[in-house]
């Protein structure tokens, strides 16, 4: 297993002058370029891919996949969470930082053979916004000028959205947003032609046309998905493969065996964990697997509102009698142990911060103070996959030995994420729907899940959790727009998840890292293959080793 | 729905009411039915002695259990079967897992017996429009997939063993009515219900006097081989995740959790899985041998 | 017998309609909001409002299901909440291949179960017949989902013989077939052991017998034909079994089959397909038991229509 230490992450939020996009991390550029174009791969996934629209698509399978259909304004450096220019050849910022004004590369087609103009961006935007296309991903764009029109219904176009000349956007904010630019390179920002949209209307997921480095040649619905190069793709030199088969309705421990037999390339849920234990020293595969951080915590959310876990001292009380380091041993140390509520790769991640340490007893005597020295009963609720209620059934034994009986909850996905919006849930262990980040900000992490507006009914904040103050502290540290302050900002975040530390709605158990097999036939820097935004990896860098 | 039911499902012939001690001796003559009445004895008596007989809590985790990367012990000379995918001991796990298999798979199967009589011997009895609308309603059970239904239902309460038996029972309880159904019918129309009729007797009477105890044979049979198949639906149903709760262990829960594993340590999956057979063979076995004993008559079961 | 017909059918379309009603309630009654796992995390209140009214969410039990049974009684099954297409679409994609799975499952028990019958009943009281009466009485009394892991583990994993899983050729149907035929091979065998037993009893086999034709040209050219015929003409009532195997055999061995899509869709609460896959099983389940019910007393003249 290589490490890789993702590249520039401390510039995630620099606004970086433009770096082409074939450009990588050093590290690997010479494989990269040399390799010669041609060859296929073929992945495998266990869940069907539900679409491949980008305003839609938000599942495992389906992002990576979208990222290399579709293009946006902005997009990432292969395998790191720094950001680049993609459609955009540049931009400028207004003075009061409200204005981003986008000019674009000319001669970028989608599929179909139009050329991509400023009109689709706009488009695109206003498609994403509207009620009728149901994204999930509209609430991202809340801070362009015209966006509330726009999600109630009274308006059907994006007021803060103008376009300037077939090449030139501009985009009005309504206030000033640190986040902009991570949003325009969200999928959900991914350019589509209007003329494809309305030719299929609802079924434009399975029909995608976009711009990206591959386009879809094949689908057979519950089995396979081809992909194909794009001849006329607009970056030189990319993609290298010709072909990309996803082969859908593979379980995790039938993909890696086809992968030892040389069936497959990349099982894209990963290695199951018994298997696991197997190749990580075996000398023949110990060499196929490649090691990386997530943008993911796994936590257990504390219902700030359920006596007596409203009492600080008995949310510090549960933080400290849970033994972190054995439920990572339990998922076969494929995680690190985790004290705050963001990511160690995270921006805004406080390095030297101690955390509530693990402390029988200091509980016990916690929950003395707090006037519950008997213990309570209580609920934990769980996703019925494995091995989330493995890991519920060590959390209930950590609790049992400070006096806390916590029953277990097992339900399936959409059960459990009901009980924890409804709040009827005063413990959820979030495995299986542990928060992974949409964008490498520190803000990601905190409203829809420790922020009031996620609080209400229904929302995903499941510890209710809401302090206004440190709303107030988050829209601060979210209009630091200036690139000189990013170090500020980032303090600022860090500031504000401590504080959150100090009420404790949650205990942050551990953070998954992520492990991917690739079979030896092909190639491509290591980190695209533990991409932390093009998840699971990033298609368009790699290239088939037999073909050389 | 099906006008006809396969062979083992078809209605018996009434029998002469039935005599424990003679059905007994006649039991004890079969070498199956005595395999199944042991196998049933050795799991009841380690189930209802779990405490003194399991060497561990069940609920345990034990820090060696695992090895220091999380793997399972294989069976060894403190864990006769090996740990779980907690580091808890199988064997306790299992032993304790029979109470649940066995009392939900008694209980889901004694309220299915119960729901299907109730519906079965009114329909049958009654006949005209409750018959008709009662056995319409059965033939509707009766053409949901079974497990769908489980699933569906199952997810709509909150689990515990008393939902899950419930569950199952609302499953299971098709097969016994339509049986009953038939049985119940064609002995009301034999003539002496009818003179029993006509001299004034009550329904209740007549029902309890004179058609009940000709059921009890049937109603026995099924309230045997019947927990076979609710043993099979309770640990399937814990295979899927969606059966009794962590950490109250259930063979079926045993499989689930372990499953990822069964590539290095298939233990955990073949020993529970055969416990589950034994299980349901013995249970499959008394109440086949019940059925030849109290009904020798019937088409088929010849010896 | 067109009456009958009629009347039956009459009763099966009655039936799959009070089949809908019952789905459709239950369903309703799941504590899961279908708009809130569209919209997703990241949503906010007025996106989730918006695709609930959208979907009709908020409209009362009664005008939902009419919208359902409209829509359905014009082929419409309605669009999966979170795969994104025609229902009938993604059940029609993945038909054939349970369909397949119970063919083959069908020949393994007749193959497996007839040939256990008639040796059983051929050997009658002998060690041989006992020994595959238990084996019959084991195949029944097995979980499928342990049949089917240990299958896989010892034919695939190990021994090699078979793929683990998946789907494309005969030899990927073969251990997902045999798990699903097993249960049925059982009550096979017991049924065809009696059914050999009657007809080895039957007169025009004594007289066979005794005209001196051999042993083995009486049981195959007279025995079994007639012991096979009551035991095949209910082979549709096989299907309400293998409607409820496929859910756990197709997930095992990744097989995709409308039970794969069954148990994924129950477990994120994608209401469309679970009532489209149900109503087509029902279907199936109705189908099957009809055309036993039909074909029985053609075959075997004791057996009356009710």
């Amino acid at each position: 297993m290589r490490n890789l230490l993702l590249n520039g992450v401390a510039l995630a939020t620099l606004l970086a002058a433009g770096i082409p996009a074939t450009v990588l991390p050093a590290i690997a550029q010479d494989d990269f370029l040399a390799a010669k174009q041609g060859g296929s791969m073929i992945v495998t996934y266990k869940d069907d891919v539900s679409t491949l629209d980008p305003a839609i698509g938000y599942d495992w399978q389906n992002w990576s996949m979208i990222k290399s259909l579709f293009d946006g304004l902005m997009d990432y450096e292969p395998g790191t969470s720094t950001l680049t220019k993609d459609l955009a050849e540049n931009y400028t910022i207004s003075d009061d930082g409200l204005t981003y004004t986008f000019t674009l590369h000319k001669g970028v087609k989608f599929s179909n053979g139009r050329e991509l103009t400023a009109d689709d961006v706009k488009y695109s935007l206003e498609r994403v916004t509207n009620p009728a296309t149901q994204s999930p991903g509209a609430g991202f764009f809340g801070s362009i000028d015209g966006f509330a029109a726009m999600a109630d219904g009274s308006a059907t176009s994006l007021s803060g959205v103008t376009v300037v000349d077939p090449y030139t956007v501009a985009i009005k904010l309504s206030r000033p947003d640190a986040t902009f630019l991570h949003v325009m390179a969200i999928n959900f920002a991914s350019v589509v032609p209007k003329e494809a949209v309305e030719e299929f209307g609802a079924d434009f997921g399975k029909h995608p046309v976009g711009s990206g480095a591959f386009t879809l040649a094949d689908w057979t619905l519950g089995q396979k998905l081809v992909f194909q190069r794009n001849p006329d793709y607009w970056k030189a030199g990319i993609p290298k493969l010709d072909t990309i088969t996803f082969e859908i309705g593979q379980e995790p421990t039938v993909a890696l065996l086809r992968l030892q037999s040389g069936e497959v390339d990349i099982p894209g849920d990963g290695i199951p964990p018994a298997q696991f234990l197997q190749v990580k020293d075996d000398p023949v595969y110990k060499p196929m697997i490649i090691e990386g951080g997530q943008l993911q915590t796994g936590y257990i959310t504390i219902n700030v509102n359920t006596p007596p876990l409203d009492k600080v001292e008995v949310r510090k009380a549960i933080n400290m009698a849970i033994n972190k380091a054995r439920i990572v041993q339990i998922i076969n140390g494929r995680a690190l142990v985790a004290n705050q509520p963001l990511p160690p790769s995270m921006p805004g991640y406080t390095k030297d911060y101690a955390g509530i340490p693990y402390d029988v007893e200091g509980a016990k005597k916690l929950l003395a103070d707090a006037g519950v020295p008997d213990g309570f009963t209580t609920e934990l609720y769980v996703y019925n996959v494995d091995p989330n209620p493995r890991i519920a059934q060590a959390i209930q034994q950590d609790l049992k030995a400070i006096g806390i009986t916590a029953e277990i909850k097992a339900l399936a996905q959409a059960n459990v994420i009901e009980a924890g919006g409804a709040g009827t849930a005063p413990l959820v262990w979030s495995g299986g729907m542990g928060w992974i980040a949409d964008f490498p900000d520190p803000s990601n992490f905190y409203g829809p899940i420790l922020g009031c507006a996620g609080a209400g009914d229904g929302g995903w904040n499941w510890a209710k959790y809401c302090n206004e103050a440190l709303d107030k502290d988050a829209v601060a540290a979210d209009s630091m727009i200036d690139p000189a302050k990013a170090a500020d900002r980032e303090k600022a975040w860090s500031d504000i998840y401590m504080k959150v530390m100090d009420d404790a709605p949650w205990v942050p158990v551990f953070n998954e890292q992520r492990f991917t097999m690739k079979s030896d036939r092909i190639g491509g820097p290591d980190a695209i293959f533990v991409d932390p935004v093009h998840v699971p990896v990033n298609y368009d860098y790699v290239f088939a080793k037999d073909v050389q | 729905m099906s006008a006809i039911a396969p062979d083992l499902g078809s209605p018996m012939a009434p029998a002469r009411p039935v005599q424990a001690r003679s059905v007994l001796a006649r039991l004890l003559r079969r070498p199956q039915a005595v395999f199944g009445l042991v196998v049933i004895a050795i799991i009841a008596l380690a189930a209802i002695a779990a405490p003194l007989v399991a060497p561990y809590d069940p609920q345990q985790q034990f820090f060696e259990g695992l090895t220091l990367e999380g793997a399972p012990l294989a069976p060894d000379g403190q864990f006769w079967f090996g740990t779980d995918l907690l580091g808890r001991d199988l064997l306790s796990r299992l032993i304790f897992g029979a109470q649940t298999s066995l009392v939900i798979g008694v209980v889901a199967n004694g309220i299915a017996v119960f729901i299907g009589a109730l519906v079965g011997i009114t329909a049958g009895y009654f006949r005209g429009w409750i018959g008709t609308v009662l056995m319409r309603f059965t033939d509707l059970m009766m053409s949901f997939p079974a497990l769908l239904l489980a699933i569906v239902l199952a997810a709509i309460f909150k689990p515990s063993l008393w939902i899950v038996a419930l569950v199952i029972a609302m499953v299971n309880w098709v097969q016994v009515a339509r049986i009953l159904y038939t049985e119940t019918r064609s002995l009301s129309e034999r003539e002496f219900i009818e003179a029993e009729r006509s001299l004034g007797a009550g329904s209740g009477l007549i029902l309890w006097r004179h058609i009940l105890p000709h059921l009890t044979s049937t109603i026995i049979v099924w309230a045997t081989l019947g927990i076979s198949t609710t043993v099979l639906l309770e640990a399937t149903l814990s295979f899927l995740g969606i059966g009794v709760q962590p950490p109250t262990p259930s063979w079926g829960n045993i499989i689930f959790e372990n499953q990822t594993y069964f590539t290095t340590a298939p233990w955990l999956v073949f020993i529970p899985g055969a416990a589950i057979l034994l299980l349901s063979l013995a249970f499959n076995l008394l109440g086949d041998a019940l059925r030849d004993i109290l009904d020798p008559t019937q088409r088929g079961r010849g010896e | 017998m067109t009456g009958y017909l009629a009347r039956r059918l009459g009763q099966a379309v009655l039936i799959l309609f009070g089949i809908t009603v019952i789905t459709f309630v239950l369903l309703y009654l799941l504590p899961a909001d279908p708009a809130r796992q569209i919209a997703g995390r990241s949503a906010t209140a007025q996106t989730v409002e918006n695709i609930r009214t959208q979907l009709g969410l908020n409209l009362p039990l009664w005008e939902q299901y009419w919208r359902y049974l409209t829509n359905l009684l014009q082929g419409n099954l309605g669009r999966s909440y979170l795969q994104k297409t025609e229902v009938s679409a993604l059940i029609a994609s993945r038909l054939p291949a349970s369909l397949l799975l119970m063919a083959g499952a069908i020949v393994c028990e007749l193959v497996i179960g007839l040939s256990m019958g008639v040796l059983a009943a051929v050997k009658r009281g002998k060690f041989t017949d006992n020994a595959l009466m238990v084996l019959s009485f084991i195949g029944v009394s097995a979980p499928q989902f342990v049949i089917a892991i240990l299958l896989l583990y010892v034919f695939a994993v190990q021994l090699g013989w078979f793929p683990i899983g998946g789907y494309g050729t005969f030899q990927h149907l073969v251990l997902p077939a045999l798990t699903l035929g097993l249960l049925g091979a059982g009550w096979y065998a017991r049924m065809m052991r009696s059914s050999m037993l009657d007809v080895l009893r039957a007169d025009y086999i004594r007289t066979a017998q005794s005209k001196g034709i051999s042993g083995a040209k009486v049981l195959f050219r007279h025995a079994i034909p007639n012991a096979i015929l009551p035991i095949v003409a209910m082979i549709g009532i096989d299907i309400g079994m293998f409607m409820s195997g496929i859910v756990v055999v197709e997930s095992v061995f990744g097989w995709p089959g409308i039970g794969q899509l069954a148990w994924q869709a129950i477990q994120r609460i994608d209401i469309p397909i679970i009532m489209g896959v149900t109503l087509v099983s029902a279907a199936a389940i109705v189908v099957g038991n009809l055309v036993a019910d039909l074909v029985a007393p053609l075959i075997d003249p004791r057996i009356k229509l009710r």
